[in-house]
């Protein structure tokens, strides 16, 4: 289920690198990334816990990962 | 935790307060044979955590062990509000020439144990204390210090009470301190303590509950007595509304949201924080609103966990609205929890705006919160209104009074609001 409150994207460019998958599903706190099979994949049913702790938006290139407060229409992002 | 009479004269033998002699029988025949044992008329009262026992025909009197196995037959069959008898306790029938009441209570406001004594016992302490206040006397002690017995004196001598009186008693109430402070209790009663014909003073009935969180500690009393783990010793069975609460909160280690108790008002209420949601619910009774439910909900719970929470305190029938309210200032983050109450109402068709009647969650991350609050319409308030604002303003838009209701944030309508300060919280890097 998509968010209601966040949504996140994260750049074709480089949701292949495993090594970002990795990255990205250690640094989030509340599991919205998930390494599958070396890809980012992000899980739509964590978006709304986010808590807007920007360590994906650190831990990707600069960029790469967006995190977009849909009530708002405000994004973080490096 | 309570415990049930017979379980409460027990802890009164271990501090050698002296009652009346007793036993506790789960069948017809183990209390004549106690009723023998004892050689004389006796009381049978059934073992249920609940009061009333007299007027639902739960205690009776028998001359003869004969008479005594027919009345137990007969308490053991009958449920007290909806309880299901423990056994009943069969003792010897006191020869009164005076009752008195001792208990050792807690202050909150003091933050002290207290001694309660009254030279009128045998009727609810409660009823004394309004319509003769000066026959209680009272008395706080420490709770480092072992009880010291000048205090147990003074709070007796309060009611009038000098000589024998005065000297018998004070060993009595100074022992039930020391069982009320060993035992972790947050009550400890005896009404009546009983003053016999012969001038010495016994136990008739005693009451204790001791602290929850006290059970590990007091493992070896509650072996001793035979109290099972398992047993929640509440004065009700939990209801499904509370399972369901209690499941909400354990499946989810983030935070607290639960604890929930059920009530049968219409005002449902997502509240909590430090202690805050006993003020709430009472400010909210104070307005003379009917709460659905008490719940805490505090320590940044997940968006999820507090959906949760709120869809049961929603789906409960009855419920008009909620009422999410937090402490003076709460570290919980404010827009986790708006998050949380707004998916809620959205995933079950509501709209949040129309179906939360007070927002007022001031702390960690609000002007996050309040931008989430103002996207879906939502009236809030920040720390300018108080927690009894709060519950009034909740309570009349419940009851069709909303258009009367004092507007938040002490601002008037449509005027610009006041800026609010934020208490922690992470530097965004906007982008559009």
């Amino acid at each position: 289920m998509a968010g209601l409150f966040i949504d996140v994207e994260v750049d074709e460019s480089v949701a292949g690198d495993p090594d970002l998958a990795r990255r990205l599903e250690e640094a989030c706190p509340v599991d919205i990334f998930a390494d599958a099979d070396g890809r980012v994949e992000v899980v739509e049913d964590n978006l709304d816990e986010c808590v807007l702790c920007e360590l994906c938006i650190g831990t990707a290139p600069a960029g790469a990962v967006r995190v977009k407060k849909l009530y708002d229409e405000t994004v973080l992002s490096t | 935790m309570r415990f049930f009479e017979y379980e409460s004269r027990r802890i009164l033998e271990r501090e050698r307060i002296p009652i009346t002699q007793s036993g506790h029988a789960e069948t017809p025949e183990e209390a004549r044979k106690i009723a023998e044992d004892v050689g004389g008329p006796v009381v049978i009262k059934s073992q249920v955590l609940a009061g009333g026992r007299m007027k639902a025909g739960g205690v009776k009197f028998a001359d003869t062990p004969e008479e005594c196995e027919a009345h137990a037959r007969d308490i053991l069959a009958l449920e007290i509000n909806g309880q299901v008898p423990r056994g009943v306790l069969v003792a010897a029938k006191a020869q009164i020439a005076h009752e008195y009441y001792a208990g050792v209570i807690y202050d909150g406001v003091r933050k002290l144990p207290t001694f309660v004594f009254s030279d009128m016992g045998g009727i609810d302490i409660e009823e004394v204390a309004e319509t003769h206040p000066d026959h209680i006397g009272r008395g706080h002690f420490s709770t480092v210090l072992p009880p010291m017995d000048f205090r147990a004196k003074d709070a007796i001598a309060q009611t009038g009470l000098t000589g024998r009186e005065l000297t018998r008693l004070t060993p009595i109430l100074s022992a039930l301190a020391r069982l009320f402070a060993t035992y972790d209790m947050t009550l400890a009663e005896i009404n009546p303590l009983v003053k016999l014909e012969d001038g010495s003073f016994v136990a008739v009935d005693a009451h204790m509950e001791m602290e929850n969180e006290a059970r590990p500690r007091q493992k070896a009393l509650l072996t001793e007595l035979g109290v099972g783990e398992d047993e929640t010793r509440e004065a009700r069975e939990a209801t499904p509304f509370e399972i369901e609460g209690e499941r909400i909160d354990s499946v989810d280690h983030r935070g607290v949201a639960g604890n929930v108790t059920e009530f049968d008002g219409n005002l449902g209420l997502v509240i909590g924080a430090g202690g805050g949601s006993l003020t709430l619910f009472d400010a909210v009774r104070h307005h003379g609103g009917n709460p659905a439910n008490y719940c805490e909900i505090g320590g940044n719970p997940s968006v999820s966990k507090a959906a949760n929470l709120t869809k049961l305190v929603l789906q409960k029938p009855g419920v008009e609205k909620i009422a999410v309210m937090m402490s003076t200032v709460s570290n919980t983050r404010v827009d986790i929890v708006a998050r949380g109450v707004i998916k809620a109402c959205v995933e079950l068709g509501f709209d949040p705006a129309e179906k939360i009647a007070v927002f007022r969650i001031p702390g960690a991350w609000e002007e996050e919160g309040f931008k989430i609050l103002d996207r879906y319409g939502l009236e809030y308030a920040d720390r300018s209104v108080s927690m009894h604002e709060a519950a009034r303003i909740a309570v009349e838009k419940v009851s069709g009074g909303s258009d009367g209701a004092a507007p938040l944030r002490g601002e008037e309508p449509g005027a610009e609001k006041p800026p609010t300060e934020r208490l922690s919280g992470a530097d965004e890097v906007l982008e559009g």
